[in-house]
């Protein structure tokens, strides 16, 4: 047992949590204290801030070290972590868990206040107390400590011990107990994206605090105004930061999940997608306040609403709430209660700030007029918090519910879970067509004055330019439906229209041209998001009729293809063809062949049985010993077009009983203008022992055809053999084995039974199997007298496996426009952060 | 009116409309005797229906039937009411389905049969393990 490195990150927890209530105390008297005491407060601050920090990282390495050490006595390795798990998936074990995730939000905070410490010299005081508190409430989530008389447990540790979180009989036997291994890591999550995903959108979630930090201590300092210039380039880094993380999981779930896309309107997804949305309307009101000292409330309100936003959603998914709402929430840890007083804490402390300050917070008297880019940015603001309320009210259904259960309602509202996608997107796609033309529009009145006779004039050929790319693209693609043209035409119009200005803006100065790539990016991506979701379609069609039952109506037609090993079927003007199951070798580019590889007593070691090859390139030699992940199992399906091979796929499954069983991944056919996307529906079960046929007999002489399940087999010869699988036999002992060669479609198989007299008397058989074929032959006798020998044959179903093929037109865009969108956010946030610095130095 | 009080009013009315009509459109929660009342009227609306799979005495999972080419199946459900229907699916079985401790079945009645279009399952070892695997001592 080591309980040494549990105590020290416990104790790390607390110092942490400590030290964090220190800062917010010291930078408290900072602000509200004599002259001559400020600047020792100040210094006290600052070294309870850095002792927060060390006190976070201790935290993280105690935690580390627990799961690459193996302490399997700790719950927290047990239960996300296991021996085999290969070293870049450890740091994933590290946010799989609630505690973890939270860890990694509290260390990447922590980061963000030094820098902020070290930057902003005026503001250093009030920010710090808001984002020292925030730390303290974060903390406290993992602080894992029971309060003496009240009995109240705050927060949930990493370091409790396997014991003290599971109830096991074997704990009463053996206190002392430690699992030889752990459960191991989700398989969903053994992907590179789990690696850079979540440290991405925490990231990004940390951020979200530093305007609003900024936002309340401008108006606790009464620096109503001042406010803005610091926070809005660090509101443009945590948008695109965000807006990254939340397309990484997107590419994540289209990569590993099998729902056959990237977006599933989970609550989980929603969760973030709300605060992002109200965050890039909080950097357009803020942008418009530095030029025109109009929409200042407008930026207190969302900045505000951004971070509540931010608190709301981790309290949806982590509090359980969601429940059977969503499928991959984290699970209740009891923090329900108090997750709910940090949302309501800040909640109610920001509405309360802003109310007292909102008559002193300074508004424009000018009207705003339709001519005006005030008011197109102010209608783009209020659209993009439409667009965000349209997700969070059926995202907050479980909410409702159970508020409305309090004063004795029975509401049960759902989303329905079949048209989950549908029930967002139809309003969404709306919502996205409004925003691209009002944005293409708004930048027109952004770089010029515009009166109604200029307006024509300017829009004119923008307007036909996209009228004629509409015009072309439609026709190409086909689209009839009038949401999909009127998301075309609007995404067509957003990128002519940004393309315009960019390049009369970067004519004066580049730096400028952050605003119009970004668009420009925006535009490309619901083009994107257009074809690949509207127009993606299932190829699979199962056409054999072959039905469950007669009382169904007769569309009860079915998404999912069977393939019988090597029988090609049509599939979307592919042929396509299942060749067989496949192991991929660690650290090599290459499948092998479940037949060409002997097990050994290790299973995650492999040896060849002959060459490997792959793709015409030799990968193993004979006699090698390889290391697999025995989990995995990869399909080969081949496709081919007109006689040729168009793609060969590898879709995964993987087997994991103590994770719940069965995990299918797709694998992707990329194409420039679209995706073909497989995945398994149900692989073949290796644990049930196949049905065999009766068996037959084949009296054969040497190098006579016959047929086993259709297949021409010659049995080539009869040899007597010494050992059998490395066992020696007795001199007195007699073994034959036979070889058969069997023809399949593709390959030739051998099947080698053997024949035994042991002791004189007892015979023995061993029937050989060829698993591709669904064939099992025995040697049953020999036959001095004539030469010939007789061979039992029993046959069953052959291997199957049944796959889902969907096709994704141009979903490529949508990854061009995610990259030109990062790109504009990169350009606009150097500048701002440029002006800051400038006006800091002066 | 000042136009700021117009631009409240059309928020709010804005509001007010995504509510109605998303709250509207939800599916709800019922039993089965609720959902075939709702398909005998003509509603034809998918609703979710919660329950658990049939057991037999001996805790063994009883009425699942897969098609011929595995491709749908079918299988009882109880509802919360503990009335039995049995529902048909047409996609493959999901290998943990009946490792699952609640099932949520989303679909409406079509004659006498309850087909399913999308099932949820809840499995409760999924993501965290309540018994420790002893056997690696």
């Amino acid at each position: 047992m080591h309980y040494f490195i549990g105590d020290l990150g416990h104790l790390f927890i607390i110092l942490s949590f400590v030290t964090s209530l220190i800062s917010v105390f010291a930078y408290w008297k900072t602000i509200y204290s004599t002259d001559s005491l400020r600047e020792p407060w100040r210094k006290n601050a600052r070294v309870a801030f850095y002792t927060h920090l060390v006190a976070v990282l201790g935290v993280v390495v105690c935690l580390f070290v627990i799961i690459y050490q193996h302490y399997f006595e700790y719950h927290y390795a047990y239960s996300h972590s296991s021996r085999q798990l290969p070293a870049q998936y450890m740091v994933s074990c590290f946010w799989e868990g609630q505690e973890g995730s939270f860890l990694l939000w509290i260390f990447w905070q922590a980061l963000i206040g030094i820098v902020l410490i070290h930057t902003q010299k005026k503001w250093e005081a009030p920010v710090m107390v808001v984002f020292s508190l925030v730390q303290a409430f974060l903390a406290s989530m993992i602080l894992g400590v029971v309060i003496p008389f009240l009995d109240l447990k705050l927060g949930s540790s990493p370091f409790i011990l396997l014991r003290d979180a599971i109830d096991d009989p074997i704990f009463s036997i053996q206190p002392d107990f430690i699992p030889k291994d752990g459960s191991g890591l989700n398989p969903l999550l053994q992907n590179y994206w789990m690696v850079i995903h979540p440290p991405t959108l925490f990231l990004g979630f940390a951020l979200t605090l530093v305007p609003f930090a900024f936002c309340m201590a401008g108006l606790w300092q009464k620096q109503y105004a001042e406010w803005i210039k610091p926070a809005l380039p660090w509101t443009l880094l945590g948008a695109g930061i965000l807006g990254l993380g939340i397309l990484m999981g997107g590419y994540w779930a289209y990569e590993t999940l099998n729902f056959g896309g990237y977006w599933n309107w989970d609550p989980v997804e929603n969760a973030v997608y709300v605060p992002w949305l109200i965050m890039i309307a909080s950097i357009h009101t803020m942008i418009v306040y530095k030029n025109s000292q109009t929409a200042l409330k407008s930026s207190v309100i969302l900045t505000i609403a951004v971070f509540v936003l931010i608190l709301y959603s981790t309290f949806l998914t982590r509090s359980g709430i969601l429940g059977d709402a969503s499928v991959h929430s984290f699970t209740d840890l009891g923090l329900s209660g108090q997750l709910l007083i940090y949302l309501l804490f800040f909640t109610v402390a920001a509405i309360v700030l802003a109310i007292v300050r909102w008559k002193h917070i300074p508004s424009s008297q000018k009207e705003i007029t339709v001519y005006s880019r005030e008011f197109w940015i102010f209608i783009g603001a209020t659209l993009l918090c439409f667009t965000g309320f349209q997700v969070i009210y059926p995202t907050s259904y479980p909410v409702i519910n159970e508020m409305g259960s309090w004063v004795g309602l029975d509401l049960r509202l759902a989303v329905p879970g079949d048209r989950q996608v549908q029930y967002y997107s139809r309003f969404q796609i709306w919502f996205g067509v409004l925003i691209a033309l009002g944005s293409g529009t708004a930048q027109f009145f952004w770089w010029r004055k515009i009166d109604k006779h200029s307006l024509t004039k300017e829009l004119l050929y923008p307007f036909l330019i996209s009228l004629i790319v509409f015009a072309v693209i439609i026709s190409l693609g086909r689209i009839y439906k009038p949401a999909y043209m009127a998301l075309t035409l609007a995404g067509v119009y957003l990128i002519v229209s940004n393309l315009k200005v960019l390049f009369a803006v970067s004519k004066v100065n580049k730096s400028l041209s952050g605003g119009a790539v970004a668009h420009i990016g925006v535009g490309l991506m619901l083009i994107g998001i257009m074809f690949s979701a509207g127009y993606s379609q299932v190829v699979s069609l199962n056409n054999t009729g072959m039905l469950i039952s007669k009382d169904l109506p007769t569309e009860f037609n079915r998404d999912n293809l069977l393939l019988f090993i090597h029988e090609t079927r049509t599939m979307a003007g592919y042929e396509i063809e299942y060749l067989g199951e496949r192991v991929k070798p660690n650290g090599i580019n290459g499948y092998v062949s479940k037949n060409h590889i002997d097990l050994t007593t290790d299973p995650y070691k492999v040896v060849a049985t002959q060459d490997i090859y792959f793709k015409d390139k030799k990968i193993l030699n004979a006699r090698d010993t390889f290391a697999i992940n025995p989990e995995n199992t990869f399909y080969e399906v081949e496709l081919r077009k007109d006689g040729k091979v168009a793609a060969v796929l590898f879709p995964r499954v993987q087997i994991n009983p103590a994770m719940g069983g069965f995990v299918a991944s797709p694998d992707i056919e990329r194409h420039a203008g679209r995706d073909l996307y497989t995945h398994v529906s149900l692989p073949m079960s290796r644990e049930e022992e196949p049905e065999w046929s009766e068996l037959t007999e084949e009296r054969v002489h040497l190098n006579q055809p016959f047929f086993v399940n259709d297949y021409v087999a010659v049995l080539e010869e009869v040899v007597r053999i010494h050992e059998i699988d490395g066992f020696k036999l007795d001199e007195e002992d007699v073994a034959v084995k036979a070889k058969i060669k069997v023809t399949g479609e593709r390959d030739e198989y051998y099947a080698e039974p053997v024949f035994l007299i042991r002791n004189k008397s007892q015979v023995g058989r061993i029937p050989s199997e060829i698993n591709d074929l669904g064939v099992k032959i025995t040697l049953l006798n020999i036959h001095p007298d004539s030469g010939e020998f007789s061979l039992g044959v029993n046959t069953r179903q052959k291997d199957w496996v049944i796959i889902k093929a969907i096709e994704m037109p141009l979903i490529n865009v949508l990854w061009l426009g995610t990259g030109v969108l990062m790109v504009g956010f990169t350009v606009a946030m150097v500048r701002r952060f440029k002006d800051f610095r400038k006006e800091n130095n002066s | 009116m000042k136009k700021s009080h117009i631009f409240a009013l059309v928020v709010i009315a804005a509001a007010i409309g995504i509510i109605i009509a998303n709250t509207g459109d939800a599916s709800t929660y019922v039993s089965f005797d609720q959902a075939y009342q709702m398909a005998s009227n003509g509603n034809t609306t998918k609703l979710h229906v919660v329950g658990d799979l049939k057991k037999d005495a001996n805790g063994n999972i009883v009425g699942i039937e897969k098609s011929a080419d595995k491709l749908s199946f079918s299988f009882i459900l109880v509802d919360e009411n503990q009335k039995e229907q049995k529902v048909y699916y047409n996609e493959p079985m999901p290998p943990d389905f009946t490792r699952s401790e609640k099932v949520v079945v989303i679909g409406s009645y079509q004659n006498n049969s309850f087909v399913a279009s999308k099932i949820l399952l809840k499995c409760p070892s999924k993501y965290q393990e309540e018994k420790i695997n002893t056997s690696s001592l």
